[in-house]
């Protein structure tokens, strides 16, 4: 169990995808306009990666060397495409506005990253915990990240009003905003992370 | 190496078929749902079906729309166009416009778009604020002649700091008017009658952006 909470503090904290590992910067810059943008996209990489995580570390021993990048990009795009199909199902105002990212999960690096570095490495349990952790860790970035901007653009964090849209300002909704967003929030992750060691 | 590869494929193709077949009448049902909302959104009340009785016209130009009568008691009351303009900021806007019998504008919905948020994509509420006439379109009679910006001499307020994606919209406007006044004319002389496949197209995804 302690080794459990170890593997999903790594995903959330040290190894955390966004502040840290600066991995899968595109969806990250993109889909965080606002906050609920930014969490269902953190949720939908989130279940991507637990079941690919989990059917990888299955098949580890299955799956000869040689292929093992176009068989994870096949368990990958598979688990995509069922998230996709259920989003349009199921929620289909918020699979319009994430539109082209959700299709995009496949070539995440995040994903693929931790198929080959831990799920092919590790057993099933653990996998599925470092899916969970790294997951948790990239829904909460970008959850903060959606906030920060929605926040400081329109005066609002989902949807609900903090403040009038007209003293917002505009450039944090817009791409720009989103470095520089990100930008601050990266060195308050290790300013805080520094003073912790 | 072939037949792992081979095997997990096949497994794959198995699992995602049958998640097709269970998502496949949702997906459609919200698709359905969507197009129905929009409709109800831009007439006065109906209580026919108008997307079975939707029908494609032209609009004299070469191209075409798809338009959509609204009954209400088998009586006409108003149609609603699925319109739409390649010139947006970020090319393609799709939008459904309602006229009354009067050639008014009753309301308008923007279907897709990729215009820039909190610039051009104001459009799917800027065009219909009551409060400020000078840039609503709702209530416009076009029979007047056709909606321009005020920068173009017209009088409608373009969204600030939008204007290209403001003319794109009033030209899907003019557009759907076009065909409106087409259908008008031939509602006297028995319109076509109407194929619901079509309403296929107006899902279509305008390509992946750029970002």
């Amino acid at each position: 169990m302690n080794k459990s909470l170890k593997i999903l503090l790594n995903g959330i904290i040290k190894e955390n995808p966004i502040f840290v590992l600066l991995l899968g910067m595109c969806p990250t810059l993109a889909t965080t306009s606002s906050a609920i943008n930014g969490m269902s996209m953190g949720l939908a990489t989130m279940f991507v990666l637990i079941c690919s995580n989990a059917v990888i570390s299955l098949l580890k021993n299955v799956i000869p060397d040689m292929v093992r990048i176009p068989a994870f990009i096949v368990v990958i795009a598979t688990f995509v495409t069922i998230i996709e199909m259920m989003m349009n199902a199921y929620v289909p105002a918020l699979a319009d506005s994430l539109g082209i990212f959700i299709p995009l999960i496949v070539v995440n690096c995040i994903v693929l990253g931790r198929a080959e570095s831990f799920a092919s490495k590790n057993g099933v349990l653990s996998s599925i915990f470092d899916g969970v952790g790294i997951g948790l860790g990239f829904t909460l970035a970008l959850s903060l990240l959606g906030a920060s901007r929605e926040l400081l653009g329109t005066g609002k964090i989902f949807s609900l009003k903090i403040y009038p849209e007209q003293y917002g300002s505009l450039i944090f909704v817009l791409a720009p905003g989103a470095f520089i967003v990100l930008g601050y929030l990266i060195a308050l992750f290790n300013r805080l992370q520094q003073k912790k060691a | 190496m072939f037949l792992s590869l081979s095997l997990i494929c096949l497994t794959v193709s198995l699992l995602l078929s049958q998640v097709n077949r269970m998502t496949a009448t949702p997906i459609a049902e919200a698709k359905a749902m969507k197009l129905q909302n929009a409709i109800r959104e831009v007439v006065p009340a109906f209580d026919n079906d108008p997307v079975a009785e939707a029908y494609r016209m032209a609009d004299g130009s070469g191209d075409s729309l798809l338009v959509y009568p609204a009954k209400q008691g088998g009586e006409l009351v108003g149609f609603a166009l699925n319109s739409y303009s390649n010139n947006g900021f970020s090319g393609n806007i799709q939008i459904m416009v309602g006229f009354d019998m009067e050639h008014r504008i009753v309301n308008y919905s923007v279907l897709q778009h990729a215009e820039t948020p909190g610039l051009g994509s104001k459009m799917t509420e800027w065009f219909r604020d009551l409060t400020k006439p000078e840039q609503s379109v709702i209530g416009r009679d076009l029979s007047k002649g056709a909606l321009t910006v005020t920068k173009d001499g017209g009088d409608v307020d373009a969204i600030t700091a939008s204007t290209i994606t403001s003319r794109a919209f009033l030209e899907a406007v003019n557009k759907a008017y076009a065909v409106y006044s087409g259908s008008m004319e031939n509602t006297w002389s028995g319109a076509t009658t109407a194929t619901e496949n079509e309403t296929e197209e107006t899902t279509k995804e305008g390509g992946p952006s750029n970002e």
